[in-house]
């Protein structure tokens, strides 16, 4: 299967969100692994809001970007809107928050305070920290990997996770139909014009769209069929294996989280969302 | 062990027509019988083929008389057939190429090490030469047909049932894919039934021809039989059947003294959010008034070229301009910075899905838009819509809507409605595809009399015969040779392919 050095990936999936241009250990580790460090850290960012907690985890994952394989240029180009709304989430609360502490920025309705500060600061490092791990997610599993595991491993129902697998290609096809769909419209006539046009031709081009959707579900479903699916007896192509990376990163994850609480504790900026003072 | 295939009085009626899709009909197809099967377009040879594979969805329609594999009815759950369907886009079922491969013999329940060892030998066999990892999304429509072949390959069913296997493939390599079908058939000795209207292909191969007439049966033997008898062979060609040797060519002059309409230089294409280009390099100079036919291998570049060229994608590299006659009036040169509505009326375009470009709720709607949007008076919109409707065999059709017609109509609608405003350019991918002979002989009159009013043709095809029949000049796109193009007085038109 894949070599035990990070290889350079030759051709990109055109419906990846991020891609990839390495495949590292991370990216090699079982889905389930990704999945169950992904919540691991968002158990360390989630608990508290606190600088210290999520300035932790960010740190870490920052720090661990390179390791995942992705094109980072791509993904500053494709998701620079995430640092914005997080910054937009950290100035509502700079206004909102409880006003503790001195006062840093008073310009009539807008008031900032120490104690307002930290908290978008914390609002701000907990946005990424949890956006990054996500999106991390989404990039590098390969969806068929997810379903050998969900099989082979959390005993899914083979049908179920198969039908929705091949129902998930379609689904990352819509964009690459959706542009098709636009270029047809352009090329017929009727795309561009007024306010109204647009919209209605937005309306026809949906209709169409699902149209496509079915007609292309109902053939993905013959060709299935017609390859023997739903025979009883199947079996997988690949071994849905648990590794040595796998509990390597199972417990750096573990860690980061555990230091996460721990700073934060030690620190004194521990402010948990449940109970708490 | 291979399974015979018997029906008695079938017929299959979808939900909501009146008429059957295909039957009532018998059969007797023996176990290990190769089967060409034949027909007109809308004679119900796909919804036959649905029909023995056992994937016809129970609810979308009304199934009579009796039809078996072996001694029990079709089911699919039984493993022991394997289709490949005519849109290769719509069956590729996971994202990866060795995946995918892989699906059938899962199915199967076959070990993992006899479907690794498989995966390779099957696309090596169907000329597939990709790592396994190669991402689907990125094949082109000849390799997606590849692929979908490679997986009936891998599986070696007791029942092959393949319709227009090699239509969107490349011909000079139809030979090895054809081969490597056969091969799969000898292994297992396979009942097998194609549709193909690439007859000559597979003449040779096969042990029976059997021919769908508009009601049912029309005759069932050996090749030999069948086209060697010329009382038949007329009845034949009068139903609109491919029959060898008789499509004669129909050759019409080539304008190279024509104006300049479109030019590029160093062009390269590639699709949207490409990392590379699919082709590279092109310098191409497009008259008025001639026929330019653009050919190569499965993933050379074809599609995605015609769309750069359509000004529908930018181009990657280089510049396409357009000039003389196509620009007047235009403030850009290319064709890419266009609005829609300057753009449509100069260039149309045929995409390779049919299905993408359909805007209305009927046949005589769609084919009556380019022409009003062009600013036709109403008694012309008229006129050209029913030259149109007749001239391609669609005046039954004419109120049906474009998304339920088979798959040779639906093309053939894409072409009429693109052409019928009579743009200065056209730009047709795979026209052809899925026709009968009469349909072809409509489409191919259909491009000359375009021609001959001065418009440009561009179109990609594997179909010799059609590019011939047009007098397009050819431009040979892929791989090291990238381009072969002759340049102004000393076009010729004579087929260089072998």
């Amino acid at each position: 299967m894949s070599a035990p050095t990070p290889s350079p990936v030759a051709v990109h999936d055109p419906g990846q969100l991020i891609p990839l241009v390495r495949r590292t250990a991370l990216v090699r580790c079982n889905p389930l692994t990704k999945i169950a460090v992904a919540l691991i850290l968002m158990v360390g960012t989630l608990l508290s809001i606190d600088v210290v907690s999520a300035g932790v985890v960010l740190g870490f994952c920052l720090f661990a970007l390179p390791a995942t394989g992705l094109d980072l240029r791509a993904a500053l180009k494709r998701l620079w809107f995430l640092p914005l709304g997080a910054l937009l989430a950290a100035w509502g609360t700079a206004i909102l928050a409880e006003k503790t502490g001195e006062v840093v920025i008073d310009v009539g309705p807008i008031l900032m305070t120490t104690g307002s500060l930290e908290a978008a600061t914390a609002i701000f490092l907990r946005a990424l920290a949890l956006a990054i791990p996500l999106i991390v997610l989404a990039s590098t599993i390969d969806p068929r990997d997810l379903a050998d595991a969900l099989v082979q491993r959390l005993r899914l129902p083979e049908v179920v996770v198969v039908s929705v697998l091949a129902a998930s290609r379609l689904l990352g096809l819509l964009v690459s139909e959706w542009q098709t769909l636009a270029m047809a419209r352009r090329a017929r006539g009727i795309a561009g014009g007024s306010i109204v046009r647009r919209t209605r031709s937005l309306f026809a081009g949906i209709f169409v769209l699902l149209v496509q959707s079915i007609r292309r579900g109902t053939t993905l479903a013959m060709a299935m069929e017609g390859r023997a699916f739903g025979r009883p007896g199947r079996t997988w192509r690949r071994a849905s294996t648990f590794g040595s990376d796998d509990r390597l990163a199972v417990v750096v994850s573990l860690a980061v989280c555990a230091l996460a609480i721990v700073a934060a504790h030690m620190l004194g900026t521990w402010n948990p969302i449940v109970g708490g003072n | 062990m291979a399974l015979p295939i018997r029906a008695q009085g079938f017929s299959w009626r979808h939900a909501d027509r009146d008429e059957p899709a295909v039957g009532p009909l018998d059969l007797s197809i023996d176990a290990g019988e190769k089967v060409l099967l034949l027909g007109p377009s809308g004679a119900g040879k796909t919804t036959l083929l649905h029909a023995i594979a056992g994937v016809l969805p129970a609810e979308s329609g009304e199934a009579t008389g009796q039809l078996r594999i072996g001694d029990r009815p079709p089911d699919p759950r039984r493993g022991d057939a394997g289709l490949v369907l005519q849109d290769p886009d719509s069956q590729v079922i996971f994202s990866r190429v060795g995946d995918d491969v892989a699906f059938g013999m899962e199915n199967l329940g076959l070990p993992a090490d006899v479907i690794e060892e498989r995966i390779s030998t099957s696309l090596a066999a169907l000329g597939l030469d990709l790592p396994h990892d190669h991402p689907t999304a990125a094949l082109s429509g000849g390799q997606k047909q590849r692929l979908a072949l490679a997986g009936i390959h891998a599986m070696a069913p007791q029942v092959i049932i393949l319709d227009e296997p090699t239509a969107n493939i490349d011909p000079d390599s139809a030979v090895s894919v054809r081969d490597a079908v056969l091969g799969t058939q000898a292994a297992t000795s396979a009942t097998m039934i194609i549709v193909e209207h690439r007859v000559d292909l597979w003449l040779d191969h096969v042990d029976t021809v059997i021919v769908l007439g508009p009601d049912g049966l029309l005759t069932q033997g050996p090749p030999r039989l069948v086209f060697g008898d010329p009382e038949l062979a007329e009845a034949l060609i009068e139903c609109g059947i491919w029959v060898p040797g008789r499509a004669g060519p129909l050759r019409t002059e080539s304008r190279p003294d024509g104006d300049l309409v479109l030019r590029t230089e160093r062009l390269d294409v590639a699709r949207p959010r490409a990392k590379a280009a699919a082709a590279a390099g092109l310098d191409l100079s497009i008259r008025t008034g001639e026929a330019v036919g653009i050919i190569g291998a499965n993933g050379a570049g074809k599609s995605t070229l015609a769309l750069t060229l359509a000004g529908l994608i930018p181009e990657f590299g280089g510049e396409v301009n357009a000039l003389g006659s196509l620009r007047s009036g235009a403030k850009h040169a290319r064709p890419f910075r266009w609005p829609s509505a300057l753009l449509a009326p100069r260039i149309g375009m045929v995409f390779q899905e049919p299905e993408h470009q359909f805007l209305r709720s009927s046949v005589a709607e769609e084919l009556a838009l380019g022409p009003r949007l062009a600013g036709w008076s109403a008694v012309q919109v008229e006129e050209r819509v029913a030259e149109l409707l007749q001239a391609l065999g669609l005046e039954s059709l004419a109120d049906a809507h474009p998304q339920g017609l088979s798959g040779g109509e639906k093309r053939r609608l894409s072409v009429a409605a693109m052409m019928a405003p009579r743009p200065q350019l056209l730009i047709v991918d795979e026209p052809t595809f899925g026709q009968d002979a009469l349909t072809w002989a409509g489409l191919v009159g259909q491009f000359l009399d375009v021609l001959a009013r001065g418009s440009t043709v561009v179109a990609i095809s594997h179909d010799h015969a059609f590019l011939e029949a047009i007098g397009a000049r050819r431009v040979v796109l892929g791989g090291a040779q990238r381009k072969k193009q002759t340049s102004g007085a000393g076009d010729t038109q004579e087929g260089r392919e072998n």
